[in-house]
C-alpha cells in the first residue's frame, strides 16, 4: 500500500496534486486512483497465500514445497540398485522423532513388494509346539510400544578414514534413525510355542530377495524384543520392513530383521554371513570382535554442524542428539574450545533407554575460529571416546560401530567444515 | 454428558496399577511337517541343514563365470562386489585384505549365504549341485581344498578354514571398553 505520507491531499476528496504522477510513474498512479477495495489487494500484511483459497484436502500429507532439500541421501551398488544405504537427513531435523520417510535403509537385495495376506510368520527348531502365525492373527496380539533408536552398525564408519570426510552430519550419522515400534512383545509368542531347554540362539530371516539372517541371544529376545508392526503409529514402510519387523531395542540395525518370517530356535548361531564375514570388527592384532551386538553410547551436533554458515557473531542454540543402546543417557558435555573446556548441556525430556535424546545449550559466538564437540554418557557410565582413544583401542580397520566424538570447526567466517581434533 | 457422570466414580473406583499383558491368545497354527522342510533354510557350521549334493572346482568354475563372474571379477579377484580370492595381503596389512581364505570362518556360510542370496539378480537359480560346485570352486581359487576335491554335506563342514579361530565372541565377554 502506497504510503499517506506522500500522498498529501491538496484539497478536500482526495484530490491530490497532479505533479505527483509525473514524479511517480504509472505504478503509482493506479495508486493513486485506487478504490477502498484495491488498496485492501495490495496490502503487505496479505501475502498471496492468504488472497485465495488453498490447496485442497489431500489422503496423505506431504512435506512442504519448500523443504524439498531434507531427504535422505542414497547410494546403491552400481550393477544391482536395491543394495545399499540410505541415511537420515539428522541436520535438517529437530526433536527426536525420525519422520517415516526419512528413516534410513539398508537393504542387501531391495525392498520387496510384500502382501500382507500372503507373509506368515514360522517359529520353529528348538520348541515343542512349531507354530505359524498370519498377519490377521498377529494382529490381534497384545501390542506394546517402544520409543527407541536403529543404527545400522557401519553408521559413522567414514570416521575411521585418515581424512576428515567433509559431508553433511546427517549423511555420515544419519544410519540412525529414532521411531515408536508398536508390536507384539516377541516374550509371547516365544512363550506360545514353548521353546525348549536347551534353545540358546534365535535365528531371523527376512522374506526379502536376499534372505538375510542373523542369529540373537535368546535372552535378547525374552527381554525387550517386539515384533513390530506400526512404526510412529502407521503400518511400517514397505523400506523399514513391512509387514513385520523384528526390533531389538539398542541393538545392531542388521539384528532388527525387516521382512521377518521365520524364527529358528537353536542351541548353537548359525555363522551367517552378515555375522561371520560381514558386522564383524578386524583389531590390529589380526583377531576380530564378533557379536559386537549393543550399539555404544554416540552424541553429535547437528546444530550447527557441516555445510551451514553463521552469518553473524552472537548467539546461537547449539542443538544435538545423543543415544545409547546400553540405556539412558544421563549426560552430555559441549564444548566449544576443542575439548579444552567442557558445559553440561540440557536434555530435552522424556530422557527414554536406548533412544535418541535431543540435547540443547546456548552459546555466543565472538567471531574466532571454534571447534565444537559432544560427549555423551549413559547410565552405565560409559563414556562417548574421543576419535584417538577409539583408535588406539580398535586400530583404523574394525569398519563397524564407530562412535567417537564429532568435531565442528567455526572458521572466523562462520564456515563449518569437519575436524578431527 | 449424564453417561459420563455416571460412569466416572466406578472407573475411578476400578483404576488398578496397569501392568503388561503377556498372556497369548494361542492363534497360532501347528506347522505342518512339509512347511518346515520347505522353509527351514539355515545351515550350520557343524553341517546341520545340508542338503545332499555334490560339486567340484572345475564344474564350479563354470557356474561362476555364468553367475558370478559379472560382479565378483576374474577368478573371484572383486568388481562391483566384493572380492572372494586372490588376497595379496594379510588381515594385519594396511589395508587388510578380507576375503573368503583370510577372514571367513567357516566353509558353510559359502553355500548357505550363496543360496539365500545369490545371485543378486536370481537369487534360488542355482540347484544343490551347482551350490556344492560354486562353493568348491571359491574354496580352491582360496588355496583351501584341491582343484579335484568333492564337495558335499559331509566334506564341506569338514573343511578347517584358515581364520577359524580368528573371532572374540563380545557378547560372551561382555566388554564394555571402548
Amino acid at each position: 500500500m502506497t504510503q499517506p505520507t506522500e500522498l498529501q491531499t491538496i484539497a478536500g476528496g482526495g484530490l491530490l496534486d497532479r505533479r505527483v504522477f509525473l514524479k511517480k510513474g504509472i505504478t503509482f498512479s493506479v495508486a493513486a486512483l485506487a478504490s477502498e477495495s484495491l488498496l485492501a489487494e495490495t496490502d503487505p500484511a496479505q501475502l498471496p497465500w492468504m488472497k485465495t483459497p488453498g490447496e485442497p484436502l489431500s489422503n496423505y500429507g506431504q512435506p512442504s514445497a519448500h523443504e524439498r532439500k531434507t531427504i535422505r541421501w542414497t547410494m546403491g551398488n552400481s550393477m544391482a540398485d536395491g543394495n545399499g544405504v540410505s541415511w537420515t537427513p539428522l541436520h535438517d531435523l529437530e526433536g527426536t522423532i525420525t519422520p517415516n520417510g526419512l528413516h534410513f535403509e539398508r537393504h542387501h537385495n531391495g525392498v520387496p513388494q510384500i502382501d500382507p495376506a500372503q507373509h506368515q510368520l514360522l517359529i520353529h527348531g528348538a520348541v515343542k509346539k512349531p507354530l505359524v502365525f498370519t498377519m490377521e492373527a498377529l494382529l490381534r496380539y497384545p501390542m506394546s510400544s517402544k520409543l527407541c533408536f536403529i543404527e545400522c552398525g557401519g553408521n559413522s564408519n567414514a570416521g575411521w578414514r585418515d581424512v576428515p570426510i567433509q559431508t553433511a552430519a546427517g549423511y555420515v550419522h544419519g544410519m540412525s534413525s529414532c521411531s515408536e515400534w508398536t508390536g507384539i512383545p516377541l516374550k509371547i509368542l516365544l512363550n506360545e510355542a514353548r521353546v525348549k531347554g536347551r534353545a540358546k540362539w534365535l535365528i531371523a530371516e527376512g522374506a526379502d530377495a536376499s534372505a538375510m539372517n542373523v542369529s540373537i541371544p535368546l535372552e535378547k529376545a525374552m527381554d525387550d524384543c517386539i515384533l513390530a508392526v506400526y512404526q510412529n503409529g502407521e503400518r511400517i514402510r514397505p523400506e523399514n520392513g513391512y509387514p513385520l519387523r523384528l526390533v531389538a531395542p539398542g541393538w545392531e540395525g542388521v539384528l532388527n530383521v525387516k521382512w521377518l518370517h521365520r524364527l529358528h530356535l537353536s542351541n548353537k548361531p548359525a555363522m551367517s554371513r552378515n555375522e561371520t564375514s560381514k558386522y564383524t570388527e578386524l583389531l590390529p592384532s589380526g583377531k576380530a570382535r564378533q557379536f559386537t551386538f549393543v550399539m555404544d553410547a554416540k552424541s553429535l551436533i547437528t546444530h550447527p554442524s557441516y555445510g551451514q554458515q553463521l552469518n553473524k557473531t552472537g548467539y546461537y542454540q547449539i542443538s544435538g542428539l545423543a543415544w545409547s543402546g546400553r540405556g539412558k543417557i544421563v549426560k552430555v558435555e559441549v564444548s566449544a574450545d576443542g575439548g579444552k573446556t567442557w558445559a553440561v548441556a540440557e536434555l530435552q525430556d522424556p530422557v527414554l533407554s536406548k533412544c535418541f535424546t535431543r540435547f540443547r545449550i546456548p552459546w555466543h559466538w565472538n567471531g574466532q575460529t571454534a571447534i565444537l564437540k559432544s560427549r555423551a554418557t549413559d547410565e552405565t557410565g560409559y563414556v562417548q571416546p574421543e576419535r584417538d582413544a577409539l583408535i588406539a583401542a580398535r586400530g583404523k580397520h574394525g569398519y563397524f560401530h564407530y562412535n567417537a566424538i564429532v568435531s565442528w570447526q567455526i572458521s572466523n567466517h562462520g564456515e563449518i567444515t569437519h575436524v578431527y581434533a | 454428558m449424564s453417561m459420563l457422570k455416571h460412569f466416572l466414580p466406578t472407573l475411578l473406583f476400578f483404576s488398578i496399577p496397569v501392568v503388561a499383558i503377556e498372556v497369548s491368545p494361542n492363534l497360532g497354527k501347528a506347522a505342518s511337517d512339509q512347511q518346515l522342510s520347505q522353509w527351514n533354510k539355515d545351515i550350520f557350521p557343524d553341517g546341520q541343514g545340508l542338503p545332499k549334493g555334490k560339486g567340484t572346482a572345475s564344474y564350479g568354475k563354470k557356474i561362476y563365470n555364468k553367475h558370478c563372474l559379472s560382479c565378483h571379477g576374474f577368478e573371484g579377484t572383486g568388481s562391483s562386489a566384493d572380492e572372494l580370492a586372490g588376497a595379496s595381503h594379510s588381515l594385519t596389512d594396511n589395508p587388510p585384505d578380507k576375503i573368503i581364505g583370510t577372514y571367513w570362518p567357516y566353509a558353510t556360510t559359502i553355500f548357505d549365504f550363496t543360496r539365500r542370496s545369490m545371485p543378486l539378480n536370481a537369487p534360488g537359480i542355482l540347484n544343490t549341485n551347482e551350490l556344492y560346485a560354486v562353493t568348491a570352486y571359491l574354496l580352491y581359487l582360496n588355496g583351501i581344498i584341491e582343484e579335484n576335491a568333492i564337495m558335499n554335506e559331509k566334506t564341506l563342514p569338514a573343511v578347517v578354514m584358515p581364520n577359524r579361530h580368528g573371532f572374540i565372541n563380545i557378547y560372551q565377554q561382555q566388554d564394555k571398553n571402548p
